[in-house]
């Protein structure tokens, strides 16, 4: 019984510090954004008058500018892209080079190679490989160059200098009928996919699918050979023993996986303004983007800060009750 | 094996404790610290040829250059914002003139320089627009270095000489040679939006020749509306004008914009400030000219200046380095470098080439009115909303829309 | 392995398995290209038009030029500033890869009551957005007197580090069978020296893929670099690197150049860590 109770504390006293380390520098931090949110602070000697949700009203609105729903509309558009694009390309490599093969040092090498390289430099790099050229002067660039090359010029477009968000128009059939059903809220350009960010999530994807590659192969490595054996012995195809054993097993990792690439992409920042700076008429610009530009550049603090709460609470309906649920259901198996 | 593991960890752990260990430290010896975004190009040579002259008159001091490149300069001023907040300021630091003083709170953080400005004598040899424009709350809080022009309008030598036109006047002239060069298969006006302020910065050249010098000026004191029909018939001149630029514009730097297409004969004009002649002196290209911006004649004008943090202990090397950049020889040395113009109005034009030279003239004889987007004339609150408004417009091509987002803003700004 | 096993990896489809491990590598291998093929170019070759040009010397002058500065041109090198990052970096990851550990497996395999509710409070921490709280932070280290200073951008790295360790290191010992636990309890082990003996050897994939993460993310951090190491003789190499460029100037050849040169020590880890990936680490470990 003794031994219960010291192990106990032990554990508490292991995590104490990261939690108090936490409480300060993340809650703490949180509380004061919240609170500067909610005031008028725009000069560097805090000026804590308070206005409310002024600050949270002028971002939602379109005037003066509707920079920070365009904003909400590329973060989301962006992470749908760039978690699935490096899920399954880091899924599949990680399949691939899990079947022993020669030189795999040499493949995963290749593989990690990007994620090595700030995001500044690949955000130029791409800049490089993707920018357009102009239509005027018959100077294609980049990839645009290479389809007119291969013969297939039709296949050009503006890539990140497109400013189209495609969305469904209040309008269309589709548009009339949401608006009857109450939704017509829905039929505005910022729900919708902004055709710009598709090169942002190129580029992030080859950054960081080599991590996920990673970790999905250290994953698989873990799955004991027994259990692939006995699938097979019992007749399964190779097909079958990767999805009745294996994806299985990796859930975890997904999980993890969408987190970690979660959190960079709500918070990328440096990619962006590297590779497309906010873009035509905003397709390109992020939260973080539009943060540091309001905060540093217009000393605009409170509102800084109210996109940051905006962003933690999209974090928060989102993603913790899934957390929640999915530890809960770990510790019942 | 518990134990090893544990010692081992141990070792492991106050390695890493020692190396944190050793990465602290530092003292203070006679040093002046100056702080800038100039890091590389013209402006990194003329910061350098001020170490220099400093350096000759006080040799024992060792120069630390501070400066941090990116963003326009947001990198910087994040950077500053902290350190002076925090605690740990720079010796001097890079200030626009004009109103981008507020917002670090002069007050409370900059040391005014009315006396260094009387026993220098800097209110005979500084314009008096310009000394107006460094004036804030009652006090000077900035020594000027140097002086950019941001209303000119480039052309290429070659591109108009080949097609026989003459840089325009009046924005009649301007769209007639649109066309002329759009016949010839040449981009007309070369174009970078990347970094978000270039369209803002059009149009304040656009606004200031329909509205004229006193109407610009006004709007930003509240004397002239921004509903103001006028400034419509400005949003349309900028909108006819960005429909004949580059269509990749959205890819590019003004300076990427310049080294794809206007100095390769493929673009005939650009609209940008005169630190585009700092960057044609780096490419070594010469086959330019200039003319103001279509309209009358007046001088879009920003510039540089050095500021003191208050409270610093012993400031006498900041102080040296204020009277290195507010001299002669010392604005001499740096304006050619970074192809700006010096503040004072009596250093020798020899020094200069010739767009320069034509420059200096025009400082001292044209109505000078200060930039927006170079935080002379509005707080850098009200700068950064209007940039973006302008951002949205050279897409949409809204007049009424901008029009009534730049009247709300402008609301917001001047009710403090 | 036996030997059933491994003939059964040779098959006819293992020519389509490294087809297309060579068509993915190339085509990962692309940007890789133009940013080595541009820092071997001279200024002016470095053209968009001509990107995907060969060099045409093979001439290492950008890597000295970046690495050493210019003088005349008012350019600062690279190399003051690489023993920064390396002060800052090793002890930061070998810290927080330790936290992370420590903390992922309390919570994976001692579930005090409230735990659950820990890990995600824990987790949240790793969105905050660091833009926003600069200012607050900067005072809090100037009030406990790390402003400024190398230490104080490691802790920085350790504390917003704690998240994303936890959260490896909890998945991590999450899946390794809680019977490894409970068979040692019932041997009278306790907390710690479970952990020394039983979690820590077969921690080493859960290391290597945390180690590889916080390496990278701390080595090319920019921001904290910047702000919290305020002063550019503390200042790590991201920060140098991006010094190379300035307003409307900036000399491609060398910037490419500097950012492999930056990019090296991560990469060297990378190869030293990976051989640690072992095969069926786990395999085994749980018999009959």
């Amino acid at each position: 019984m003794k031994a219960v109770a010291r192990d106990r504390a032990i554990s508490v006293a292991l995590v104490a510090p990261s939690l108090i380390l936490i409480a300060v520098f993340v809650y703490g931090f949180i509380g004061f954004t919240g609170f500067s949110s909610l005031t008028k602070w725009d000069s560097l000697e805090p000026n804590f008058k308070f206005v409310g949700l002024h600050n949270y009203q002028r971002l939602f609105s379109i005037v003066p500018t509707d920079r920070f729903l365009c904003d909400l509309r590329n973060m989301v558009t962006f992470t749908v892209l760039f978690l699935a694009g490096s899920i399954v390309l880091g899924f599949a490599l990680a399949i691939l080079l899990d079947r022993q093969v020669k030189g795999e040092g040499i493949f995963r090498n290749i593989f990690l190679f990007p994620m090595a390289i700030s995001y500044v430099v690949t955000g130029v790099l791409w800049r490089w490989i993707l920018g357009p050229g102009s239509t005027q002067s018959g100077g294609a660039l980049g990839i645009n160059l290479l389809f007119d090359k291969l013969g297939l010029g039709f296949l050009k477009w503006g890539w990140f200098t497109d400013p189209t968000s495609v969305y469904i128009h209040p309008d269309s059939h589709f548009g009339v009928f949401l608006s009857h059903i109450g939704l017509g809220g829905l039929a505005t350009p910022y729900v919708g996919i902004s055709l710009a960010m598709i090169s942002v999530a190129i580029a992030a994807t080859w950054q960081m699918s080599g991590y996920t590659m990673a970790m999905y192969l250290a994953a698989l490595r873990g799955i004991p050979t027994e259990m692939r054996e006995a699938a097979r012995v019992d007749g399964a195809s190779e097909m079958q023993v990767y999805m009745r054993v294996i994806v299985p097993m990796i859930r975890p990792i997904t999980l993890s996986a969408l987190i970690v690439l979660g959190h960079i992409s709500l918070k990328i920042f440096d990619l962006v303004v590297s590779m497309t700076g906010p873009g035509p008429a905003f397709a390109t610009d992020v939260p973080a983007l539009y943060m540091w530009e309001t905060t540093f550049r217009g000393n605009n603090f409170a509102q800084g800060a109210a996109i940051a709460v905006l962003l933690l609470l999209l974090v928060a309906v989102l993603i913790i009750p899934y957390l929640v649920s999915s530890t809960r259901s770990e510790v019942r198996r | 094996m518990s134990r090893r593991i544990i010692s081992t960890l141990s070792i492991v752990l106050v390695l890493g404790a020692s190396l944190a260990l050793v990465a602290c430290g530092g003292g203070k010896s006679n040093k002046l610290e100056i702080f800038s975004w100039w890091t590389v190009g013209g402006e990194g040579e003329g910061l350098k040829a001020l170490f220099d002259i400093y350096h000759k008159q006080y040799p024992n001091v060792q120069i630390i250059n501070a400066a941090v490149a990116g963003g326009a300069g947001t990198n910087a001023k994040a950077l500053l914002a902290t350190r002076l907040t925090g605690g740990k300021p720079p010796d001097a630091f890079q200030l626009h003139a004009g109103l981008e003083v507020e917002k670090y709170d002069p007050e409370k953080y900059i040391l005014p320089l009315d006396d260094f400005y009387k026993s220098e004598g800097l209110d005979k040899v500084l314009p008096q627009d310009l000394l107006s424009l460094l004036q804030y709350k009652g006090h000077y809080w900035g020594v000027p270095v140097d002086i950019h022009r941001a209303n000119i309008l480039w052309y290429n030598k070659k591109v108009f000489a080949d097609a026989k036109l003459q840089p325009p006047t009046t924005w009649d002239e301007y769209f007639k040679v649109v066309k002329a060069l759009k016949a010839r298969k040449i981009i007309p006006l070369a174009f970078g939006s990347k970094d978000g302020y270039e369209a803002g910065h059009t149009f304040e050249t656009v606004l200031i020749s329909v509205l004229g010098p006193d109407a610009y000026k006004g709007l930003w004191t509240g004397a002239t509306k921004w509903t103001d029909p006028k400034v419509a018939d400005a949003l349309n001149t900028l909108k006819k004008l960005l429909a004949d630029v580059n269509s990749d514009h959205s890819a590019l730097t003004w300076d990427g914009a310049l080294g794809q297409y206007f100095i390769t004969n493929k673009a005939g004009m650009m609209i940008m400030g005169d630190w585009v002649n700092g960057w044609f002196i780096s490419q070594n290209f010469t086959d330019y000219g200039w003319e103001c911006v279509p309209g009358p004649k007046v001088f879009d004008g920003l510039s540089d200046s050095f500021a003191l943090p208050k409270g610093a202990p012993d400031n006498t090397n900041a102080m040296n380095w204020l009277k290195v950049c507010a001299s002669q020889a010392g604005q001499g040395a740096f304006n050619p470098l970074k192809g700006s113009i010096p503040a004072r109005t009596d250093v020798d034009p020899s020094l200069f080439n010739p767009y320069s030279q034509s420059a200096m003239k025009d400082w001292t004889s044209e109505p000078i009115v200060p930039s927006v987007v170079h935080g002379a004339a509005a707080t850098e609150k009200w700068a950064t909303v209007y940039k973006d408004i302008l951002a949205t417009f050279a897409t949409s091509g809204d007049v009424a829309a901008a029009q009534k987002a730049l009247d709300q803003t402008a609301t917001d700004n001047l009710a403090k | 392995m036996n030997a059933l096993a491994s003939r059964r990896a040779i098959r006819p489809g293992t020519v389509t398995v490294y087809f297309l491990l060579v068509v993915a590598a190339a085509l990962y291998l692309v940007p890789i290209y133009l940013q080595v093929a541009t820092s071997f170019k001279s200024f002016q070759e470095v053209k968009l038009a001509t990107m995907w040009r060969f060099p045409s010397t093979f001439s290492l002058a950008s890597f000295v030029k970046a690495w050493v500065g210019s003088a005349a041109q008012g350019m600062n090198g690279l190399a003051p500033n690489f023993m920064n990052s390396v002060y800052i970096t090793v002890p930061a990851t070998l810290i927080s890869a330790m936290l992370g550990s420590l903390n992922g497996y309390v919570l994976a395999k001692w579930r005090f009551r409230g735990a659950n509710v820990l890990f995600p409070l824990l987790l949240f921490g790793m969105f905050i957005p660091y833009q926003s709280i600069l200012i607050p932070l900067v005072q809090v280290l100037e009030k406990i007197g790390l402003y400024g200073t190398r230490g104080g951008l490691i802790f920085v790295h350790v504390v917003y580090g704690i998240p994303i360790t936890t959260l490896i290191f909890r998945n991590y010992y999450a899946a390794i069978p809680d019977e490894l636990v409970e068979a040692s309890k019932m041997d009278g082990a306790g907390i710690l020296s479970i952990y020394a003996n039983i979690l820590f050897p077969l921690s080493i994939p859960g290391f290597v893929v945390v180690m590889i993460w916080q390496f990278t993310s701390i080595w090319n951090d920019f921001l904290f670099g910047l702000i919290v190491t305020s002063t550019p003789d503390l200042q790590p190499i991201t920060v140098a690197l991006n010094n190379l460029a300035g307003s409307y100037f900036v000399e491609w050849n060398v910037q490419m150049a500097g950012a492999l040169l930056a990019a090296l020590p991560t990469l060297l880890i990378y190869v030293f860590l990976s051989r640690y990936f072992m095969r069926g680490l786990l395999a085994g470990s749980v018999k009959g």
